[in-house]
């Protein structure tokens, strides 16, 4: 995988939280609040100790405690506003830096075939620009005329440079990046502020930014625990009333407070912007926080063979001369078909020749012949010899026209190196069949592993390849993969897609044709790389800037890490009620029941130091949990068994155990200070 | 403490065994293709066609419409029972609001009986409006159950089954041989059951005593198999003549809950994961047991204060010790503890003591059950209400291992969530609400006997024994006055109503949703970790809600209790 290029940024720069800080005031407006039903409760309920304080202050009774507790609640809306300001601006932050590159760059439009120089922003949807070898592309687009090799590393920090031509599946350009050789004419794709980016900068702020489905169905069930409690804090009044000693309004609206989930309620903004920012990290742009949700949900992952189960080309690793013909001799003929041969399966030949201990010196006046989709083979041709190599039947269709035997051991010679997952590359010299070379398909390390793994999470992964199923089910079986679809056409996936999701399953692809695009937009999540064509890119729900073939893989753990994330601080927030009711309750009773004095288990100093210090630990845990949302809670692979019992343990058991330890502490501080 | 522990090990051990037998009976009930000769007429004379199938909205209908039905008609029959026969003490009809709360108590299965059964209601009104209301209610509990659950297991939101034949053939197949054979068993142990008149008997002392007699036998039988409650006697279970002997006090539990307990395994088999029965079971006895262990321990412990005057509490040869008070000598502590708990866990409401004299602690159990609503449960909802809270965990749990939420391979969505939270939020609602309504309101507080926790206690548990759809009566609250039969009838309907028809929705729009094959990542909801996370969150979210209140009734009440405060 490549690297980002953005510097990794500590989770609270100075910068950053200048800008969370500025937001969090900012977020104050009621219309901002009502958005977040649980945060909204204790805003009002602000508003009203704020009132309590200033009738009291008018009419000289005590308002220490009010004032305090206004101001305590006053800080819980300004953390939650700041968590949801911190992972906005970080999302800005990490997009900006993508951005940066594009700004300031002057584009050659062309208008009736004549150039004009204007500035990038100005370009609009549908302009044709020139650009030429040393020069930035100023938006995103697609070549129409040409081919150029594109440095593309202040995007995916990859420094290789990449090769994008016209009319092919590798069309796509993106803003900022650099033509380094060539001259090519792009169509625009997205005017100023249009862009995927743009778009992506967009969600990340407040404006346009859509709850997702699951972030309102737990706002609901968020809501509706605020409903129940609210409910329970309500009535305590009337009880209290009956019970001869009226609870105080101040103190009822803290209990309230600290009851209604106010944790996850505070944080799940930036958990949702958080995960959007987390793919931006991986250099993948999400085109809704829905698409990174559904990542966690997928069930399929239809991966390309080649270079994702693959290493991207396939490599000499055996000779299998005929009856008559040495090894040695065989591996001669290789090396000097190959030596002038630059792909990478021509000088995996010669690596493996030397190997062998074979080896020669390039013929003087040899001249090399080019692998063409019409002769289906190469070679080299010098005085008194010309050597082929090339698939099965093309070489044997040469040897009859040659005037050559054809050894009855080719057939199935080339069947057993089929079988074993390879292509077979039969070599020629001149009338003289020699034997086969075995072209194998490397299997990344490790890759294998990543399957198991997926496996125990509950993904099936399914190979895609366009090799003959003979070749693909050895691939498949040495690689781990659940299934594989050999030969496979763009309509195959499709129809694959279909049927997956008919059974119920959620299926996850990448791609990067046009062909590809209906199946990108059927499917799930659809990763689109950026190296591929605009159809393609609008189809997806997500576009990966490295057009790294394994980065479907993260992308699936960063929606299950923003699920897990949620689902672990709701946990939390709601085990947190325990240590609270015990805290407050015994404060609010004791002047009508003394006896319920013995709740008081954490043995507080006083009911107003315990009422304080819950509304603190109340306050202070949104802010502690901050780097834990924006991060994410790791998503470890293991079956969905073993997850619900870790975290369950560990943010259930610690939900209720963090608070009695740290509301105990806390009020041993405020004891301190009131004695 | 052995021999009560053996009894408590016997009777459970015995109403577990009958889980998988009861449920293969039922299950065949509930999915049977064919009609008895019986049921087709029954059809034929209603006019229903049998063979209809009903989505939610439909069979929920079909709960509202025969229920309203039948309320009014119950509400005339009582209303003018003085003209219609069978009357033979000359009873007049009840006042408007008692007869509000009476029908609306027996049609919600509550059986909160605001008034006395002999000097109140004739013994036509016994049997037309009372005895009926307990089938017909428990019917309808059990029915719904049913439905809910073929919308869980089920493909097709169109079809929940049929409502008519569910409830018909519930009473046709279950509750009327199960009653009828239970009945003579009663009847052999001393229970009456007669259409005479009262019975007048000479005393030692020589006094005249006139003592109520009537059908009793077949009214306990569907009593507690309805998981209904409401008493022959104003003395319920407690009366020698509605529990003459220990036996029938363990068949009166037994029979609470037969039919609860196995609804866990007709579910199993619904869904082709008995598994999945069998942790809700599991769920659901955990808490039992935690319930009665805490009542047991509470009553064995006896009150400091009776202590004081001298009153031999410890167990001993020749008694079992503990907190006698309001409990009967013949079922002693344990027995005692065994029907409170069970009669608050399946909300059916019957008492073999008065809950009243329990120590705080001792009456906080039942209140807190009636409050969950769900361990075991009565007629089908308790069922309803245990899932309620299986899908509140499968949310948040769902998330922890990083899928959107599923349940029985179906997403729960915004929809859903909703519908549970309002279902969840009725409990609350009314009990709370009330309480808090009926603490603040001139003139409510009147109807109390004592001050302090222990008569908020009493305000509490009529307003949560109300919701429950329970029935019990803590006692020591004078009901019957027209705030308490407005209010108490209200909280009923809302107790019912509002979990059941919500959680009736949810089920159906989960069937109406494409299953999503279970694979390892998808959360497991067949596991005995599942089934504590559930526990934990209807402790959490269930009991934390009720934590306030309690604490300013029995909890309060029995610290005082402790420190030797005695009421004034």
């Amino acid at each position: 995988m490549t690297t980002a290029p953005q510097p990794k940024q500590s989770i609270f720069s100075p910068e950053l939280v200048r800008g969370a800080v500025r937001a969090s005031f900012a977020k104050l407006s009621p219309r901002d609040q009502a958005r977040n039903p649980v945060m909204f409760v204790v805003y009002l309920g602000t508003a009203l100790t704020a009132y309590l304080t200033v009738a009291n202050l008018v009419t000289g009774k005590p308002w220490g405690y009010e004032l305090a507790i206004t101001l305590l609640l006053l800080l819980t809306v300004l953390f939650a506003n700041f968590a949801e300001g911190m992972a906005e601006a970080r999302g800005k932050a990490q997009a900006a830096s993508l951005r940066s590159a594009r700004e300031d760059v002057k584009a050659r439009r062309l208008v009736n075939g004549q150039e004009e120089l204007v500035a990038g922003t100005a370009l609009e949807r549908g302009d044709l620009v020139v650009v030429e070898a040393g020069e930035m592309i100023p938006a995103d687009g697609e070549i129409v005329e040409g081919l150029a090799s594109v440095d593309e590393s202040a995007i995916t920090g990859e420094s290789a440079p990449v090769i994008r031509e016209a009319g092919t599946d590798h069309s796509g350009v993106t803003g900022g990046t650099k033509v380094l050789s060539d001259r090519i004419v792009i169509q625009i794709t997205s005017g100023a502020g249009e862009s995927f980016l743009d778009r992506m900068i967009a969600l990340v702020e407040g404006a346009s930014r859509q709850k997702t489905p699951n972030e309102i169905a737990l706002s609901i069930l968020l809501s509706g625990l605020t409903l129940i409690f609210l409910l329970a804090v309500v009535t305590l009044y009337p009880f209290t009333v009956y019970a001869g000693a009226p609870a105080s309004a101040v103190t009822l609206i803290a209990l309230l407070v600290c009851l209604i989930p106010t944790t996850i309620g505070g944080l799940l903004p930036a958990i949702g912007i958080a995960g959007m920012d987390r793919a931006l990290q991986a250099n993948v742009i999400a085109k809704s926080g829905k698409a990174v949700e559904v990542a966690g949900d997928v069930d399929v992952l239809l991966l390309d063979k080649t270079g994702t189960i693959t290493i991207g080309n396939r490599m000499a690793t055996k000779f299998h001369p005929l009856p008559g013909v040495t090894e040695a001799e065989l591996a001669k003929a290789a090396l000097l078909s190959s030596l002038a041969d630059p792909t990478p399966e021509g000088k995996s030949i010669v690596a493996l020749a030397r190997q062998l201990g074979v080896d020669a010196p390039e013929p003087a006046g040899a001249e090399f012949i080019e692998f063409t989709a019409q002769t289906r083979m190469s070679g080299v041709d010098f005085p008194g010899t010309s050597i082929r190599k090339g698939a099965g039947s093309r070489i044997s269709a040469l040897a009859q026209e040659r005037g050559g035997q054809l050894p009855p051991e080719l057939a199935a010679i080339t069947d057993e190196v089929s079988r074993q997952g390879a292509t077979p590359l039969t070599v020629i010299e001149n009338d003289r069949l020699l034997g086969v070379v075995a072209l194998s398909d490397i299997i990344k390390p490790g890759i294998r592993e990543r399957f198991e793994q997926l496996r125990r999470m509950g993904l099936r992964t399914v190979m895609i390849t366009g090799d003959n199923p003979l070749t693909a089910e050895a691939i498949a079986k040495e690689a781990g993969v659940d299934g594989f679809l050999a030969e496979a056409t763009p309509e195959d996936k499709m129809e694959m897609i279909k049927q997956e999701q008919a059974s119920g399953k959620l299926v996850a692809m990448m791609g990067d044709g046009t062909n590809d695009a209906p199946a990108l937009a059927q499917a799930d999540v659809g990763l689109a790389m950026n190296s591929g064509t605009q159809a393609a890119k609008e189809a997806g729900n997500m576009v990966d800037l490295d057009s790294d073939p394994t980065k479907l893989l993260e992308v699936v753990e960063i929606g299950k890490g923003l699920l897990i994330t949620r689902g672990a601080l709701t946990t939390f927030s709601i085990a947190n009620d325990v240590a609270k009711y015990f805290a407050i309750l015994p404060a609010l009773f004791v002047t009508a029941y003394p006896q319920l004095g013995v709740l008081n288990v954490m043995g507080l100093h006083s009911p107003t130091s315990a009422v304080l210090s819950a509304v603190i630990f109340n306050a202070l845990i949104i802010p502690v949990l901050i780097p834990l949302a924006l991060r994410g809670v790791p998503y470890q692979p293991m079956s969905a068994g073993a997850l619900l019992n870790r975290n369950l343990l560990v943010y259930g058991g610690g939900g209720i155990l963090v608070p009695f330890i740290a509301i105990k502490l806390i009020d041993l501080l405020i004891g301190g200070l009131m004695s | 403490m052995s021999a009560s522990l053996l009894q408590f090990v016997v009777l459970l051990g015995v109403m577990a065994a009958l889980v998988v037998p009861v449920g293969n009976w039922l299950y065949g009930v509930a999915t049977g293709q064919k009609d008895t000769a019986l049921e087709r007429l029954t059809y034929r004379v209603i006019g229903i066609n049998p063979r209809e199938r009903m989505d939610w909205k439909r069979y929920g209908l079909a709960i509202v419409v025969s229920n309203l039905v039948m309320l009014l008609l119950a509400y005339l029959l009582i209303r003018l029972q003085g003209a219609l026969p069978w009357n033979p003490a000359g009873l007049a009809a009840q006042s408007p609001d008692l007869a509000w709360n009476t029908v609306v108590s027996f049609m919600t299965n509550t059986n909160w009986q605001a008034y006395s059964g002999e000097q109140s209601l004739s013994y036509f009104s016994q049997m037309a409006v009372i005895t009926t209301f307990m089938f017909t209610s428990a019917a309808t509990g059990f029915a719904a159950a049913l439905a809910f659950m073929r919308g869980l297991a089920g493909r097709d939101g169109t079809n929940l089954g049929n409502f008519w034949v569910d409830v018909t053939r519930l009473i046709y197949r279950v509750l009327l041989p199960v009653c009828f054979g239970l009945a003579l068993v009663f009847v052999w142990q001393g229970m009456p059951q007669t259409l005479g008149a009262y019975a007048n008997a000479t005393t030692l002392e020589g006094a005249a005593q006139r003592i109520a007699l009537g059908p009793v036998a077949s009214l306990e039988s569907i009593k507690h198999v309805g998981t209904n409650g409401g008493g022959f006697f104003s003395m319920n279970a407690a009366h020698p003549f509605e529990n003459p002997t220990p036996l029938t006090n363990a068949l009166h539990i037994l029979s609470m809950l037969l039919l609860p307990s196995a609804l866990t395994y007709v579910f199993g088999r619904m869904l082709g994961n008995l598994k999945q029965g069998w942790v809700i079971f599991g769920g659901m006895l955990v808490m039992f047991v935690g319930f009665l262990g805490t009542v047991y321990s509470f009553e064995q412990a006896g009150n400091p204060i009776l202590s004081k005057l001298g009153a031999e509490q410890a167990i001993t040869a020749t008694q079992a010790g503990g907190n006698m008070e309001g409990k009967e000598v013949r079922f002693g502590i344990a027995q005692t503890s065994l029907f409170a708990t069970t009669t608050t866990a399946a909300t059916t409401g019957s008492v073999d003591s008065m809950h009243d004299s329990y120590t705080g602690m001792g009456g906080f159990v039942p209140m807190l059950q009636m409050m969950l609503n769900n361990v075991f449960g009565g007629k089908g909802v308790g069922f309803i209400n245990f899932v309620q809270y299986l899908v509140l965990g499968v949310f948040i749990a769902g998330l922890m291992v990083g899928r959107t939420p599923e349940f029985l391979g179906k997403k729960i969505e915004a929809k859903e969530v909703k519908l549970t939270m309002l279902a969840v939020l009725a409990h609350p609602l009314s009990i709370l609400g009330f309480t808090a309504l009926a603490c603040v309101l001139p003139g409510a507080l009147n109807s109390l006997n004592n001050p302090g926790p222990h008569g908020f206690s009493e305000i509490l548990y009529a307003y949560t024994s109300g919701t429950a759809n329970n029935g019990s009566a803590f006692a020591g609250l004078s009901a019957n006055t027209f705030f308490y039969n407005l209010t108490i009838g209200l909280s009923m309907l809302m107790g019912r109503y509002l979990t059941l028809l919500p959680m009736l929705a949810v089920a159906g729009m989960l069937a109406a949703k494409r299953r999503v094959p279970a694979g390892s990542g998808t959360l497991p909801t067949d596991t005995a970790l599942f089934g504590a996370l559930t526990v934990f969150v209807i402790l959490i979210v269930g009991a934390l809600t009720f934590l306030p209140a309690l604490t300013l009734g029995p909890v309060a009440d029995h610290l005082q209790m402790l420190r030797g405060v005695v009421l004034k």
